[in-house]
């Protein structure tokens, strides 16, 4: 058969270019591609994911917080200072949600970016990690400098913050890939994703810590409040930027942030491979 | 050993209840440009997603470059170029981006990606168009930037979904004309297609598909040969006029098909057998004299036309 080869393929067909990645540089790909997209269009999510927060630690920090005075709840801290780490924790949820919701249903249904990634050697799987930890990166940047308006308008105790916007990025990250693996279930847009901002997203970001803490609230609501993320990573942030943290409590709230980010990246991936390769 | 780029036998999928292909063999040999003709949900798309190691097979065996798809699916999307039935660019992003980031999932480095960017603009066309976004771009213009996006590895096989599907006459003949330049640079092409032209112009061989199956499989001329006549005479009759019989039509040619709008006469030559039929008393509205297509084949392999 040789011969027939020859004269079927011309010399001068070589093997093609493309190799497999090792996983982490397919990772780095699928960030390398959000980032260009986002390079695009960053100024408007400036408003989104800065100027709204900042407007948020201004509104209740420093104005609803000049009726408030400091005491043993807000560890002798005034009220700015204690409430800034839980912002910080807040604004990465928030951010992880509306990043893990349209997007992603935008990646399979709409733009149909998934699709074209997936048609490449990167894997499903790492298409799913990639947007995650595309998601992780702009809750990181975005929390930086989120970080240097806290120290400016006077909310930050010490370099502690800086171990919140960590504790706070976790904690979105844990959230993101949970939200984006339920965003990989959704086969429509319908009300799906309203009534999730209505009956999960709101209702933590009001009683899971960020305003005041959750012995506030009455006995038989605080173990819902256990439950969600938000409140391991504000107890987390928050303990971290006032320097009050012990440390039992900070690794049970590492570990069950880890544990959950855990589950949501199992989740994510397997809900990608699903929709991507029937 | 076989030397085939694509060899699958018994080859199914099923999804749930539905059984899309029910267990075709294929072998595609290198340089071969290879088409599956056959209706919408004759199981052409699932059998290209197979191929394209995007969905695992339900049963038989396939072997895609020697490789099988569901143990070195990677390695084998990473020497393979695919051009979707639906254009899945990143309509935000600029001609040129969109050929950049997708050659970097291949691992090129970014001054090879920048480097083939610039051909591969050439190649289809699009340099003067380079810096636009996506989204305005007319249909055929998008089409051929996705192809060229396909060939950002310097594919060893191409695998085309309906690669014409929704353009005007004029872009489609403008896209087989590069998808010819890639056959005679070798690039092994796979095609799906509903329209018989399309398979005529660009196919060496081609298999015929309905319902999950393959009915038929040949060069083009070939299955001309064997399931049709030389010549085919249309008659064409208004909605509710009188038409001669079918089997009556029958006996002046090799065999008669009759749709809704129209009756076919078989025949190897097409003048004799409409002068027959006409002075039998058969009124057609009009009628022509045609050379047999592969649109004739499929009618005779599965009763139906091709394009409803």
């Amino acid at each position: 058969m040789t011969q027939g080869d020859s004269e079927r393929a011309p010399a001068g067909l070589a093997r093609a270019q493309g190799r497999v990645l090792p996983g982490w540089r397919a990772v780095l790909m699928v960030m390398e591609a959000f980032w260009i997209w986002y390079k695009r269009g960053w100024r408007a999510t400036v408003v989104s994911s800065v100027l709204q927060p900042v407007l948020f630690l201004l509104a209740f920090g420093v104005g609803f917080g000049s009726l408030v005075r400091g005491g043993v709840a807000t560890g002798g801290e005034p009220y700015l200072v204690y409430l800034a780490p839980g912002l910080l924790a807040m604004t990465a949820v928030q951010t992880a949600a509306f990043e893990s919701t349209y997007p992603v249903l935008s990646g399979f249904k709409w733009q149909q970016v998934y699709w074209g990634m997936s048609a490449s050697p990167i894997s499903p799987g790492q298409v799913a990690v990639g947007h995650l930890c595309w998601i992780a990166a702009r809750m990181l940047s975005s929390g930086a400098v989120y970080v240097l308006v806290i120290a400016l308008v006077g909310g930050a105790a010490g370099f502690g913050i800086v171990a919140a916007l960590l504790a706070a990025t976790l904690c979105g990250a844990a959230f993101s890939a949970l939200t984006m693996a339920f965003a990989a279930c959704v086969q429509h847009e319908g009300s799906a994703f309203a009534s999730y901002f209505r009956f999960v997203l709101i209702p933590m970001t009001l009683f899971a810590g960020t305003f005041f803490p959750t012995s506030q609230l009455p006995a038989w609501l605080q173990p819902v409040a256990w439950v969600t993320p938000l409140w391991h990573g504000t107890e987390l942030a928050r303990g971290a930027a006032l320097g009050t943290l012990h440390w039992w409590p900070a690794l049970g709230h590492l570990a069950y942030l880890l544990v959950l980010l855990l589950i949501g990246v199992v989740l994510v991936r397997w809900r990608f491979s699903v929709r991507l390769a029937r | 050993m076989s030397d085939a780029l694509i060899q699958a036998r018994g080859l199914a999928k099923r999804f749930g209840a539905v059984q899309a292909v029910r267990g075709i063999d294929l072998d595609v040999s290198p340089g071969e440009v290879f088409g599956f003709l056959g209706p919408n949900g004759a199981g052409k798309s699932s059998a290209m997603r197979m191929i394209a190691c995007v969905s695992p097979r339900s049963a038989g065996s396939l072997q895609v470059l020697g490789m099988d798809p569901d143990v070195d699916g990677p390695a084998i999307r990473a020497r393979i170029g695919v051009v979707p039935q639906q254009d899945n660019l990143d309509l935000e992003l600029t001609v040129r981006q969109n050929l950049e980031v997708y050659g970097r999932y291949f691992g090129l480095s970014r001054s090879r990606v920048r480097a083939r960017a610039g051909e591969l603009l050439e190649f289809a066309q699009l340099t003067d168009r380079e810096h636009d976004p996506v989204d305005p771009l007319s249909g055929g213009m998008k089409r051929r930037l996705t192809i060229a996006r396909a060939l950002v590895n310097d594919p060893e096989l191409l695998l085309l979904d309906e690669p014409t599907t929704g353009l005007d006459p004029q872009a489609r003949h403008l896209l087989w004309g590069r998808l010819y330049r890639l056959k005679q640079r070798g690039v092994t092409q796979l095609i799906t297609t509903h329209y018989m032209d399309e398979a005529e112009q660009l196919c060496d061989r081609l298999v015929v598909m309905d319902r999950g199956l393959i009915s038929a499989e040949g060069s083009p001329a070939a299955l001309i040969e064997r399931y049709s006549t030389r010549e085919v005479v249309e008659l064409r009759f208004a909605p509710d006029a009188p038409r001669p019989g079918l089997a009556e039509l029958a006996a002046m040619a090799e065999r008669a098909e009759e749709l809704p709008d129209r009756i076919l006469l078989y025949a190897a030559d097409g003048e004799a057998a409409l002068g027959a039929a006409l002075r039998a008393g058969a009124r057609p509205r009009a009628s022509l004299v045609r050379r047999s297509s592969l649109e004739d084949v499929f009618l005779r392999l599965t009763g139906r036309s091709l394009v409803d």
